[in-house]
């Protein structure tokens, strides 16, 4: 069972602002989840290697080089708040 | 379909800028009830279009997608083109460049109508998660079209676009194309390139087509596969024109069924199902049943592996480079000593206005099943079951060249029948997940139809192949289709 204060602590980690009612429900939801995925707990994994890549791809390597990007306006348009050029956020420190 | 319509473009008896019209007319006409599209392309289509008549009159050659009308699932980029994912946090963003599908389409003269419809962020198996509403299926407009790619599927049934691309991280091709009656390709993990498509869960999401035939679907994979520089995950393999594999003869084939699959089956999708193997064996493929006992895990442990993935690559709709920033200037009580108060609030604040229940709910489960202590429980114990289900695979591969399975286990629920149970909703992917557990290319081929409520409702089947064989899937695919 995944509490209350549980699921605001994972909301926490996760960034994300939830109303009451959306902690009640998540409460109930996340629980019936992790009870139904406990199936792969009868599963004797011991000496069993996990997958990795499963088509078998391994160290693709490439010069790091910059290159350029041709739409640069295309993306300061998205900024959600511009100056001067500059994607403005809130202060970090 | 694409071939016919190839030919009446070269020998002049339809341009493809009328062609074109024609669609958006039927788009017109149709889409208000259905909603399969979120954004119409109508310039850069006509413009397209237009290219491709000049070459025409101009007496060039012209590849059999060139000039011929399809749509694009909104979780993959058109540059210059809005692409929200069907979700708010996009709702103003307008993609800076093109997918490599999108690009490979655009350079071989593929004409793009617009921009379907789908699960937020592809999460969902009815497009009811759709930040814009749910889209109808074709066949019963009181009943979903499946998902995450359902305005795709319901586009191609509508016959409001010739193919489609959608994409698939744990059937979201198939399901709906077993629900709106036409063909789904999951190509093998890598075929094709992922980059600008919107990732879900990196080491399952394919990009592939929908379309009406399997020889479409054959062209349009031919279109889009290839190693790409951008992606480093995406395999070599030889450009290969998956078309002319198509040679309708299944006699050196060995197809394994699964028992239990079709003992679980209400009757007459029992029914449906053994029609298809009965046709196999008529055609001289030989049927071998096959065991596969850790295949019951596959799908809790792709809804653990899955919502880990989508919690990390959720992480960058935060509401600092683009998309939505909201800040609602209410303490939500939430603090971290590491992060000033008002850029956390902008995190939370722009999450929680943005993201819909259904991401969020894997964002959750997805953060949690990582967390410290959780981490070997879960995360780690799936993905050495995923071993295991690899290995019986591998081993049933070397007996048989495709598995035959039920698509889904019914045809087209209603709108809302699912919507308060996310489990239930979970379940729709039971037949579909192991193929991209796997990473092995698997399609779903229109079958036969089921009434309920007094309407013929399509299913389908599956095939699933070995890793990059794509060329005898299809082969299988269309041999019966022809048949």
């Amino acid at each position: 069972m995944i509490s209350k204060d549980e699921v605001k602590h994972i909301a926490s980690l996760a960034r994300i602002g939830l109303t009451d009612k959306e902690v009640d429900k998540f409460s109930h939801d996340l629980s019936s989840i992790l009870d139904w995925i406990e199936q792969l707990k009868e599963v004797d994994v011991e000496n069993v290697e996990a997958v990795s890549h499963v088509t078998g791809l391994e160290n693709i390597t490439r010069q790091d080089k910059a290159a350029d990007f041709e739409n640069t306006d295309g993306i300061k348009k998205l900024f959600p708040e511009e100056k001067d050029g500059y994607d403005k956020v809130k202060s970090v420190l | 379909m694409i071939r016919q319509l190839h030919d009446k473009l070269i020998s002049k008896e339809i341009t493809s800028e009328q062609l074109t019209l024609d669609y958006f007319d039927a788009i017109e006409k149709k889409d208000k009830d259905i909603f399969a599209y979120l954004t119409l392309t109508k310039d850069l289509a006509i413009a397209q279009a237009k290219k491709v008549d000049d070459k025409i009159n101009w007496g060039e050659k012209i590849n059999l997608i060139e000039g011929i009308p399809g749509a694009v699932k909104d979780v993959l980029c058109v540059e210059g083109i809005r692409a929200t994912g069907s979700s708010k946090i996009l709702d103003n963003y307008i993609a800076p460049y093109d997918a490599t599908v999108v690009r490979k389409l655009k350079e071989n003269g593929a004409v793009i109508l617009g921009k379907t419809n789908c699960d937020e962020f592809a999460m969902g198996s009815s497009t009811e998660n759709s930040a814009y509403g749910a889209t109808k299926n074709p066949h019963d407009l009181e009943r979903v079209p499946g998902g995450s790619s359902g305005g795709s599927a319901a586009a191609v049934a509508a016959d409001e676009a010739v193919w489609a691309l959608g994409t698939d991280t744990g059937g979201s091709i198939r399901q709906p194309a077993s629900l709106c009656g036409i063909v789904g390709l999951k190509p093998t993990y890598g075929r094709v390139s992922r980059y600008g498509l919107m990732a879900m869960a990196s080491s399952f999401d394919a990009a592939g087509p929908m379309t009406k035939t399997v020889e479409d679907a054959a062209i349009v994979l031919s279109t889009i596969s290839g190693q790409d520089k951008y992606d480093a995950t995406s395999a070599h393999s030889n450009d290969k024109k998956f078309e002319d594999y198509l040679t309708g003869d299944v006699k050196d084939m060995k197809i394994g069924i699964i028992k239990e699959y079709l003992d679980g089956l209400e009757t007459e999708m029992k029914k449906i199902l053994e029609g298809v193997i009965e046709k196999y064996k008529k055609m001289g493929a030989k049927i071998v049943e096959i065991d596969l006992p850790y295949n019951k895990y596959a799908l809790p442990v792709y809804y653990i592996i899955q919502p880990c993935e989508v919690s990390s690559n959720m992480a960058k709709f935060d509401g600092v480079k683009y998309g939505l920033r909201v800040d609602d200037k209410k303490d939500s009580g939430v603090s971290d000593f590491e992060l000033p108060k008002t850029l956390l609030e902008t995190y939370l604040d722009t999450r929680k206005y943005g993201l819909g229940a259904e991401v969020k709910r894997r964002i959750m489960i997805g953060t949690y099943a990582l967390s410290s202590g959780y981490y070997e429980a879960y995360y780690l114990r799936a993905q050495k079951v995923r071993s295991l289900i690899k290995k019986d695979f591998e081993r049933v591969f070397e007996e048989v060249d495709l598995i035959l399975t039920p698509t889904t286990t019914g045809p087209a629920f209603k709108l809302g029948e699912k919507t308060d149970d996310p489990l239930s909703m979970y379940l729709e992917d039971i037949f579909t997940v192991t193929a991209n557990i796997m990473g092995v290319p698997a399609i779903s081929v229109p079958a036969g139809t089921v009434e309920k409520d007094g309407k013929q409702l399509p299913i389908g089947f599956q095939l699933m192949g070995k890793w990059f064989d794509e060329e005898n899937l299809l082969r299988a695919a269309h041999a019966w289709e022809r048949a």
